[in-house]
Formats: structure tokens, sequence, C-alpha cells
């Protein structure tokens, strides 16, 4: 069953200097029990994706398209429907936890509030339903009167999770959820979200820049550059054999230890991902792209089929008789 | 070095720097919020006892987590941070009397190029600032600042360097930052340079040029790298040895092949656990939180959170007191592979034949 279907999404922020296109026509599906992975650099316009399902980007941006959880579209949304779907229907942990929660309120009664004003239980049943998610998130019960502060950055990214599960979404957005944590604890962070995924059956979508986190936690795996997907396919085979040359120069930057491939051989691509503001014409891959040849910056691909399941956006993929560029280049 | 594919450090004697018994303690009162709070807190040893040796040429990752005391270490390296005891020494010599000599010498890269640069001034001032600092204002061989500057940042990857000159951070990329940055450290021909996390808050695709850069200066000016950071993959790229911190001490050290792939702390291996990769999800992770340096532990420090007591297996081989209760430092336990475990040290000590090599076994 498709608990997300994300058709044609187009942001366009509005500045003073005019339009910034942060994402230039997406298009994706998750499905009861899927994660899938959204994998990006700065800028490319993959939060926005999230900010643009939960209708969370600021007034006067620009939104076209269709997002439709299941089955109704939130972009058209009248406010109380919209107020009843966050939390309930879709929900999202975020990088930061000590700015997304209130300083000066007791954690237990933040993860209460939710369930609250969702109308899902009274102010007793509420409490109990809190301690149930703390223990389901692996925190002690007696942390429910704990304020912020108190607890450590694990601790607070693991009470976001239980705010974000507690009116029983379908969906769950996940955007750097660990980015700003420890390596140690990043993997428990990691391990209790793929945990929790699993047996609620949760639809997540879950957004980072590191691409070894999505291989480990998504069963799909979508990349972006400059606001449009570029790559899409089962997780495993999107890393280990990717089809578009960027997707496979970001694989290469997250080494194996023990590959001796890796070994002293850093490898890279050299210039900066493109500014919204100023994308490249083309493909707008090929100022960096090392397989860049004459059709690319005029030319830019739709995603194409490459294998079973899987999408790519490189002209390369277009007929078995491209030639191979990079040859001919001097 | 055996099994490091013979590009390991040349070891040519004395190594450039060395840090010999180092401690550093924050005192625990002198935090504001916690004065406001009416805390007192204790004492932290960041650093508490660290001997390391870099050698010419030679590219050493310092890895561990927040709160491990790395980046302490690298401070007072640079004496940035005053030790309580023991003495950092640069070709035999410890610092603290030339210390502007010695900062000429040893470089720091910063985590984060965007801060590191003055956003109103020029490439060019941002370059010829050091050498401005140092007074230096002709090169060894005579050469104008302006020579010096363009020398620089040609080395640092920015080709042609003049192109450069009146450009401002702005207007540069993620990685273009970082390698002004480094042009800056290379103005003054440094032998050394300690580079804290020097490519984290730079984008994945752009990361490997960076590293590339860091390794074509080690392989063409011979320049010693001392690489902070917390992630055990960069140093797999570009490591040839590997210095494992925790709780302020070192507990494992050796050749980067050996410790990444051999390792002989349980904490080398459960840092190697979490390092995310396919279908990994399910390996056991340590738990509890990064350790306080406030509170360290008796005995091996890490025997609270170590996988090998907890399952056991400490006790079995019956070093488990030994664990709880005394204290050790590190010991070389393969060819240049230390590491400061009670149980590894037992497992080697019984792997290794105690007749001269060459008659392996050779004991009843």
């Amino acid at each position: 069953m498709t608990v997300l279907s994300v058709r044609d999404l187009e942001v366009t922020y509005r500045t003073t200097g005019g339009g910034v296109p942060a994402v230039r026509g997406v298009s994706f599906d998750i499905r009861r029990g899927e994660v899938l992975g959204l994998a990006g650099e700065s800028g490319c316009g993959k939060s926005t994706i999230a900010g643009a399902i939960l209708r969370l980007l600021p007034e006067g941006t620009d939104v076209r398209g269709t997002v439709l959880l299941e089955g109704e579209d939130v972009l058209t949304m009248r406010p109380g429907k919209l107020r009843a779907v966050r939390w309930a229907g879709a929900s999202i942990v975020f990088q930061g936890a000590m700015h997304a929660l209130n300083p000066v309120r007791r954690v237990g009664d933040q993860i209460a509030e939710a369930i609250l004003v969702h109308q899902q239980a009274g102010p007793k049943e509420a409490m109990v339903r809190v301690g149930a998610l703390l223990e389901q998130v692996g925190l002690p019960p007696r942390r429910i009167s704990d304020y912020p502060h108190e607890l450590s950055g694990g601790q607070r990214q693991r009470v976001m999770i239980a705010m974000a599960l507690a009116c029983n979404p379908s969906l769950v957005i996940a955007d750097e959820p660990t980015t700003a944590l420890d390596v140690m604890v990043q993997a428990q962070v990691l391990r209790l979200l793929k945990e929790l995924q699993r047996e609620l059956g949760l639809a997540m979508l879950f957004i980072t820049h590191d691409l070894s986190v999505l291989v480990e936690v998504s069963d799909r795996l979508a990349v972006m550059y400059a606001g449009k997907l570029v790559e899409e396919g089962p997780t495993g085979q999107v890393f280990h054999d990717p089809r578009h040359p960027y997707s496979r120069a970001l694989a290469a930057s997250f080494p194996t230890i023990g590959d001796g491939r890796f070994r002293r051989r850093p490898s890279g691509l050299g210039g900066d991902p493109p500014d919204p503001q100023a994308i490249p014409s083309g493909c707008p891959f090929h100022p960096r792209c090392p397989d860049a040849f004459a059709d690319c910056p005029v030319q830019e691909p739709p995603l194409l089929d490459a294998g079973p399941g899987r999408r790519a956006a490189c002209l390369l993929l277009r007929a078995p008789v491209a030639p191979a560029g990079r040859e001919v280049e001097p | 070095m055996s099994g490091d594919g013979g590009r390991a450090a040349p070891a040519d004697g004395a190594p450039v720097l060395e840090v010999r018994d180092l401690q550093v303690t924050f005192r625990g009162r002198v935090g504001l919020l916690a004065g406001l709070l009416g805390r007192r807190g204790a004492d932290a040893r960041a650093v508490d006892g660290v001997s390391l040796a870099l050698h010419r040429g030679e590219v050493l990752a310092l890895a561990g987590e927040s709160g491990c005391g790395k980046t302490t270490l690298a401070r007072a390296i640079m004496g940035l941070v005053k030790p309580d005891r023991g003495e950092v020494l640069f070709e035999g010599r410890p610092i603290g009397r030339g210390l502007r000599a010695y900062r000429r010498r040893v470089q720091m890269i910063f985590q984060d190029p965007t801060g590191a640069l003055n956003p109103r001034q020029t490439i060019y001032e941002s370059v010829a600032e050091g050498l401005r600092i140092h007074r230096v204002h002709r090169g060894p061989e005579g050469e104008s600042e302006e020579e010096l500057v363009a020398r620089a940042l040609s080395r640092a990857g920015m080709r042609p360097p003049e192109r450069f000159f009146l450009l401002y951070p702005h207007e540069l990329s993620g990685g273009q930052r970082q390698r002004v940055v480094i042009a800056g450290a290379l103005a003054l021909e440094p032998q050394v340079l300690v580079a804290d996390e020097p490519v984290s808050n730079l984008d994945a695709s752009v990361r490997g040029e960076i590293l590339r850069l860091l390794l074509e200066l080690r392989d063409t000016l011979a320049i010693s790298i001392l690489v902070v950071t917390h992630d055990l993959g960069l140093a797999w790229t570009v490591a040839d040895r590997v210095a494992v911190m925790y709780l302020g001490r070192v507990v494992e050290e050796g050749p980067a092949e050996d410790v990444l792939t051999r390792p002989l702390h349980p904490y080398t291996r459960a840092l190697l656990d979490v390092v995310p990769e396919a279908g990994g999800i399910d390996r056991p992770i340590l738990q509890g939180e990064p350790p306080d340096p406030t509170r360290i532990p008796p005995g091996c420090r890490f025997h609270p959170r170590c996988p090998e007591v907890a399952g056991g297996r400490a006790a079995a081989a019956g070093v488990e007191a030994a664990c709880r209760g005394q204290d050790l430092g590190l010991e070389e336990l393969r060819e240049g592979h230390l590491a400061a475990c009670h149980l590894a040290a037992l497992h080697a000590s019984k792997d290794r034949p105690v007749s001269p090599p060459g008659a392996p076994g050779a004991r009843p």
C-alpha cells in the first residue's frame, strides 16, 4: 500500500532577488513498511521536500505538484484537516533536537501535548501513553519529568522520536536525525529508528547527506542533485553499482575500511554543488562530470530506465550506441 | 613498518614531533553557566598521559569519539593549551622557548574554512597574513611576498594563483576556501600540519579533493600531517598510522592497515563496528553515552563499557580483576602495533613464540 505519493513536486522560494527553484520536478512513492533514503549535498533541495510534504515552508513559497498522503493531497488541504494530518498522519524528526524542544517545559509534557492536541486521549491516558513511548525509545520512565537540558544529545533525539510516534503516524520523515550526534550515539539512534520502523511497519523518508547511513537503513535510495532526482533504485544496487556519475562520485567518497581500492586513494569531485540560483544548462551535473560529452551542456536528461526498478538521469543511458566521450576529450 | 604497503613513513631516526606523557586538565569551576547554576564541576583530565611520535613525511590519524581528548591534544601540540605535565618536542627540542618559530614550522588547519577566513579580506591578504605575523618579508631564496603567496596557492592547487589574489572568500567554493586555508599554512613552509577534522564541514563529493591535496603535500614536500578525526573511513583513506584515543589516553596505536583491519583493543573494534555499512545495522553497538573526563573509572578506563568484560570473556580468561582494578599503558603486542588491554596482552603473550622467530611453535 502506498502511503506517500509525490508527483511533479516543484518548489520555488521567493526572495528579493527573484525566485529560487529549490525542487524542480520530483516524483516518488513510499509504501507501508518501506524506508526511502534521500541523499544529496547541501542545497540540493532534500530538506525542502520534507518541508513541502508537511507544508512547513515559509509563506509565499511557490509549491506545485501533488503530495498524496494516504490518498489525500496535502498541498490543497484546508488548515483544520492539515493540523490533523501533521503528527497523526505524518511526523518529522529534525536534526537539532536541542532547538526543536522547548527548553522550559518538561519533556513528558511536550510529548503529551501532541497527543492532547489531537484528542487521541485524555490527560491521564496521555501520560500513560508517554510512559510507554519513552520505554519504546529506550529512555527510563523517570526521564518524563526532565527538562531538555538535563538530557544528553542522544537522549533528546530519543525524545524527538517519541514525539514523532506519539500519534501513530503512518509516515515518519527523518531529516538528518543523527547528524549532530557522536559516532557511537549515532549508531544507537539509527538502530532505534530502524527497529521502530520495522516493528510499527512505518513508511519512512530518511533524508541525509551521509550516504553510508542510508545504506544501512533504507530499502530504496534516491539521489538528488540540483533540485532533481538523478538516480533511484534498490539501496544496495545504487550504492554498489551506481548508474549516474554523480551517485558514483558520492558513493566513492564513503570508503569501505579494509578495501584496498580506497587506501591512500581519496576520490572526489572538483567544484561545489550548484547554486540553486544559477543551475547549469543541460544536465546540471555536466560541469563536474568526469564523463560529460558534447550533448550534456545542451540536453537535460529525464530519469531513464536503468535496470529493473532502477532509474537514472544520464544521457549515457540513452542509447546503447552512446559514444564514450571521455576518450574523445583532450 | 611491515604490512603497510611499503609506503609508510621512512623511519629515518628521530621523529619531527614528539609528545611525551602529556597531561592537560581543565579546572571544573571555570564554567560560567555551571557557576550561575551553583554547580562546581570536577576537574576534567582531557588528556591524561599521552605519548606520540610523528615522523617526517608521515600521516598519523588521531581518532576517537567526541570528548576523548583528541582536539585538546592537538591544541596542546600547537601550544594553544598549557599542559600540566609532560612535554612537546619539535626536532628533539621542547617547545616553550621559541614558541613563535615553532608555530611557523607547525601549522594548524581547522574544520571550518568559512570561519577561518576573514570575509572582508582578499585571498591574497588571507594567505599573506601568516607571513606578515611572522615578519617574513623575503623567502629563503629572496622571493618577494607576492611570489611566496603565489607559490603557496599554487601548491594548494589554486592555479593560476594570480587569478585568485583579489577574490573574496564568498566568491570561492567550499573546497577552494579550504585550499586557501591550507595555502595560508603552506606559505610559512611548515614541516608539520595539524589538521582538525579537515573535511567534515565540506560536502561529501568535495572531501576527496582536499584529502588528495594533503597526500600530495606529504609526497612532494615531505610534510608530516597529524589528522584529528572521528571518521575511521578517513583514516583508512589517508593515514599511515592510526592512534585511537579513549578518555584522554591512546588505547591503541599502529600501522593503519593493521589497526583498522586487525584491531587489538575492544574499543577500536567497537568504533569500527559503528562505521555504517550495507546490511550492518544488526551488529553490536556499545551502549551508554560518550565517557565523561571528570569521572575516569579505575582500572582499565574502558572497562565499564567493554563488551569483553560484560560478555564474561575477560572473566573466563582470568583478567577481569585486572580490568576493573589495574590501570595500564600501551604495550607492543604485535610489531609496531601497541594496545592497552589486559585481555589482548594475554592473548598476545599466548600467541607469541617465546623461542626465536624461525622456530615458531617449537616449544612443547
